[in-house]
């Protein structure tokens, strides 16, 4: 979708900021918020492609002055209500009012938290040969889709240089919509900074994205 | 907001926004609580696993071992998850860790535009500023402005290559090696490894200057 977390190249937004002696945490619920992510995410109520297009929903404004935390949890809330895992009639209430739905890996307890820190496996078996070669000049799609994409704005109709390629993977387009995992593969594609921003842009630069296959037109 | 003043003793914070949040967290802990979706002490250690297992500590010696084996360094920039699973003592990878190195020709830099994606097991969680507007804006199209916010500046004819981690590789910068430590052992090259400098908006300390 097109929303207001697809930054880059989006200018007003000010100084970078870093703060001296930054602490993990700056309160103590965005721990639990944390914690509680990870932990449905782990027992199965949902995968990180769905976490993430839950927080590129919230509305704008809501998205651009809420602190990274918070979009986490306001997303969270929001994701588990339309999933069925809790209320509005519990949110309000502050405690659990009907009988719980059941998890796919089951209750998130003691036994369960090496799985979070371990990273998720998303490389799958290729279904179909590589369409493209290191090196291959290809152009990024020009497609505006509504639901969740990990395409870029900035980079699309634009041509790049297939650099790497990662093997097949989880396609998150829909993967967060629930529509199956449809591997597809992965490149880096590298594009030069003056095509994709003009004479004025940097000519030292050069940006790249992981793409997946279906991002990408021979060019 | 009079619920707020209740609570106002269990945080450092006291603006009303702030206490709100609190309040609605721990309502809806509460409730995956009681409806059996996650038991708290499993909650607690996960934030414990956070706060003790992860952290620049993991990349810095990764950086460390590739500044003084070349055989390794080899390996890690042709497969980082690869060549840090041979390493016991760093914290496991996934599987789709890549190592970019700098070199006096190239500088590399490593944003999210779309989200906040970070390699955790070798960095930490991020930082604010890199999960904010101005960095995931600004770092693909200035990306020397954004290195001045950090007071870092590169010679004008030096590439600068900035990876977007829109999928879930995960990038890790291999930054160049001060002069001035021949013979130190990986522990002393370490300390001179930054979180930044493995982003890619920073430079490792200098030998002599203060950490």
């Amino acid at each position: 979708m097109n929303g207001v977390h697809d930054m880059g190249g989006m200018d007003g937004f000010g100084k970078v900021e870093p703060e001296p002696n930054e602490p993990m945490f700056h309160a103590h619920w965005e721990e639990r918020v944390l914690a509680m992510v990870r932990a449905m995410g782990a027992a199965g109520a949902f995968n990180i492609d769905t976490s993430r297009f839950y927080r590129e929903t919230l509305p704008p404004e809501v998205y651009l002055s809420s602190s990274y935390y918070k979009k986490w949890f306001l997303g969270l809330e929001e994701m588990l209500i339309e999933k069925g895992y809790l209320s509005r009639e519990e949110v309000a209430a502050g405690h659990a009012m009907q009988p719980a739905k059941a998890l796919k890996h089951g209750k998130f307890d003691l036994t369960q938290v090496e799985r979070v820190m371990v990273r998720g496996k998303f490389g799958r078996t290729a279904p179909a040969p590589a369409k493209f070669n290191i090196g291959d000049r290809v152009r990024a799609r020009n497609i505006h889709p509504a639901t969740h994409t990990r395409l870029p704005r900035y980079v699309r109709g634009h041509v790049g240089v297939v650099e790497l390629n990662h093997g097949c993977h989880v396609f998150p387009d829909t993967a967060a919509m629930e529509r199956g995992e449809h591997p597809q593969w992965l490149y880096t594609v590298v594009f030069g900074g003056r095509d994709l921003w003009g004479e004025d842009g940097d000519p030292t630069l050069k940006v790249s994205i992981d793409a997946f296959e279906p991002y990408l037109d021979p060019a | 907001m009079s619920h707020d003043h209740h609570h106002h003793h269990h945080h450092d914070h006291d603006h009303s926004e702030l206490s709100e949040t609190e309040l609605r967290v721990r309502a809806l802990e509460t409730i995956l609580t009681e409806k059996g979706y996650v038991e708290p002490a499993a909650l607690d250690a996960i934030i414990q696993a956070y706060e003790t297992r992860i952290g620049p500590h993991n990349g810095a010696r990764v950086v460390a071992k590739a500044w003084t084996d070349p055989a390794f360094k080899q390996a890690l920039l042709e497969d980082g998850s690869k060549a840090i699973g041979t390493l016991g003592h760093v914290s496991r990878v996934g599987d789709h860790l890549v190592v970019v190195e700098n070199t006096p020709a190239r500088h590399n830099m490593v944003v999210c535009t779309l989200c906040s994606c970070y390699p955790w097991e070798m960095l930490g969680l991020p930082p604010v500023w890199y999960k904010a507007a101005p960095y995931r804006s600004r770092a693909v199209k200035d990306p020397r402005g954004v290195l001045a916010d950090f007071d870092v500046s590169l010679p004008k004819d030096v590439e600068i290559r900035v990876w977007d981690s829109t999928a879930e590789t995960r990038f890790l910068v291999l930054p160049m090696r001060p002069a001035g430590t021949g013979g130190w052992s990986e522990e002393q090259l370490a300390e001179l490894v930054t979180r930044d400098s493995m982003i890619g908006t920073g430079f490792p300390r200098q030998p002599g200057a203060s950490s």
